[in-house]
């Protein structure tokens, strides 16, 4: 299939999803306050924009999110990475993750609550929970995974200390699977902004809760489609990056 | 100088470990081309790792005397498989045994680009490993092997997968180069040929665990030609201490 029929094709599927949706609220087969039209949305849009109520909300949860990614994945990568070099300290780690790991992020709402308060803090905890498993794995099962026969080369040419086996050999090899799951905890970490700001920590999770309580179905609506458009932003700007850094595949 | 004195070796298995090498001396002089023959799985790479000492024996001494003190990487290994870091364009890789802090990065720059001229690559830094043919790639590891200037080589069936014609011709260069640098060789192939035309001795390894079968002086002077009837002969005379099994 060529590019521009791809185009055509998605845009038509996305009219069509768009029409059926203007036509169920509009023929009466369920009421607008349930489903609001499109045709509703600009205007939704418009009075939250201008309160500016949006644009804070946006902001405040997109500083939850970065800050939650960037702590969860950071602490994620260096725990998988140094558990995947080092037998014994995978060893040492094994039940204390076969603990931790099927604890959902949503259970730790509690002792978020109770260690943070209702704070950005809280909410920042949980996302960082979330991504911690997935970068936690995808940079153990990357560096695990790593050539044996590249790890002697390194040995070889007297790169003989961790450090610099870890530099010279392991990142880079190990980086493809490390990006891979990175990507992954971009998108899940949106996920968890809603979750993390459910309990009254502000940010547009926290608006979507209280327009849902209203009954202002079409704020939700914004809010929704405010999330959609910041993962799109972010993914887009993230395999950028990832293709930029892996450049030499072939 | 290479000394390996009754060097044993063994690789812990489920149950008995197996013995790779065992009572295998060994003195390489300085500047002298060593090749070392033998049927695959004798213990050839195991014996180069542990030259190298990326491997250490259970049984024995490994000297290894180096002709500079200054150099921070006397002993350097080109392995079968190119094994070039793929992240890295053809430069890099060529210059990954400069890394130590003891080169210049202009300095360093000046070796890989002699380096990839000796393997004759010039102009081809900027690429991937990806975008360079089997032999080029196996061009490229000897070329990160040469700039590193170590005084001793080892190279574990270095051309091994090539075709006949690049093969000759790193086997001219090589040669070329040791006489040029009188660096000291420990060179291992399967082909008997390769090992008379290069080597100044050729040292047979056969039987399990390995041992030394035969060490056999090739006096024919050089530049050699290959197929001089004095080659032949010993290439016929190891052709026949490898049939054999080895005398207990
Ligand atoms: N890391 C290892 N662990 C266990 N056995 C090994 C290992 N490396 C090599 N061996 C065994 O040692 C023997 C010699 O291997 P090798 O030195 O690669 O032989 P060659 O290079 O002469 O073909 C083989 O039987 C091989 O299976
Ligand atoms: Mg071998």
């Amino acid at each position: 299939m060529t590019r521009g029929r791809a185009t055509v094709l998605a845009a038509l599927g996305l009219t069509v999803f768009l029409a059926i949706w203007e036509l169920m609220p509009a023929l009466g087969v369920v009421p607008a306050q349930i489903l609001p039209p499109p045709s509703a949305l600009p205007r939704a849009f418009e009075r939250e924009f201008s309160s500016g109520i949006w644009f804070a909300s946006v902001l405040l949860s997109l500083r939850n999110y970065l800050a939650g990614l960037v702590i969860g994945c950071a602490l994620g990568v260096g725990l998988g990475v140094a558990t995947g070099m080092s037998v014994s300290f995978e060893a040492a780690l094994s039940w204390v993750v076969r603990v931790l790991r099927p604890i959902p992020g949503l259970a730790w709402v509690p002792f978020a609550i109770l260690w943070f308060g209702i704070d950005p803090a809280a909410a920042i905890f949980i996302i960082g929970v979330g991504v911690f498993w997935i970068s936690y794995f995808a940079a153990l099962g990357a560096v695990r995974a790593v050539d044996r026969d590249l790890i002697e080369l390194a040995d070889a040419f007297g790169f003989r200390r961790a450090d610099q086996k870890l530099v010279k050999v392991i990142l880079p090899a190990a980086a493809p699977g490390i990006l891979a799951g990175l990507r992954t905890a971009v998108g899940q970490a949106w996920m968890a902004v809603v979750a993390s700001e459910i309990f009254g920590v502000p940010g547009l999770g926290q608006r979507m809760m209280q327009a849902s309580n209203l009954l202002a179905s079409d704020i939700v609506v914004i809010y929704m489609a405010t999330m959609a458009a910041c993962y799109g932003i972010i993914d887009t700007g993230f395999v950028a990056l990832q293709s930029r850094l892996l450049r030499w595949k072939r | 100088m290479i000394k390996l004195d009754r060097v044993g070796l063994s690789f812990p298995g489920d149950g008995a470990p197996t013995e790779v090498l065992k009572d295998f001396s060994l003195t390489v002089p300085a500047g002298r081309f060593v090749a070392i023959v033998g049927p695959s799985g004798v213990g050839k790479s195991t014996l180069l790792r542990v030259v190298a000492g990326l491997l250490s024996p259970n049984e024995g001494t490994v000297t290894i005397n180096a002709d500079r003190q200054d150099n921070p990487l006397p002993v350097v290994m080109v392995f079968q498989d190119a094994r070039l870091l793929p992240w890295r364009k053809i430069e890099g890789n060529v210059g990954f045994g400069l890394e130590h802090g003891q080169v210049s990065a202009a300095a360093r720059r000046e070796r890989i680009h002699a380096a990839l001229e000796l393997v004759g690559l010039e102009g081809y830094g900027h690429r991937y490993p990806h975008e360079l043919s089997g032999g080029q790639r196996q061009r490229v590891a000897l070329a990160r092997a040469l700039a590193v200037d170590p005084d001793i080589l080892l190279m574990d069936e270095p051309f091994a997968g090539l075709d006949a014609i690049t093969r000759e011709s790193l086997q001219d260069e090589l040669s070329r180069i040791h006489a040029a640098t009188g660096k000291t060789v420990l060179f291992v192939t399967h082909s008997i040929d390769e090992a008379v035309y290069l080597a100044d001795e050729v040292v047979a390894i056969a039987g399990k665990p390995g041992r030394l079968a035969a060490a056999i002086p090739v006096a024919a002077p050089r530049p050699r030609t290959r197929g001089a009837p004095e080659s032949a002969g010993i290439a016929a005379q190891l052709r026949e201490q490898l049939a054999e099994p080895p005398a207990a």
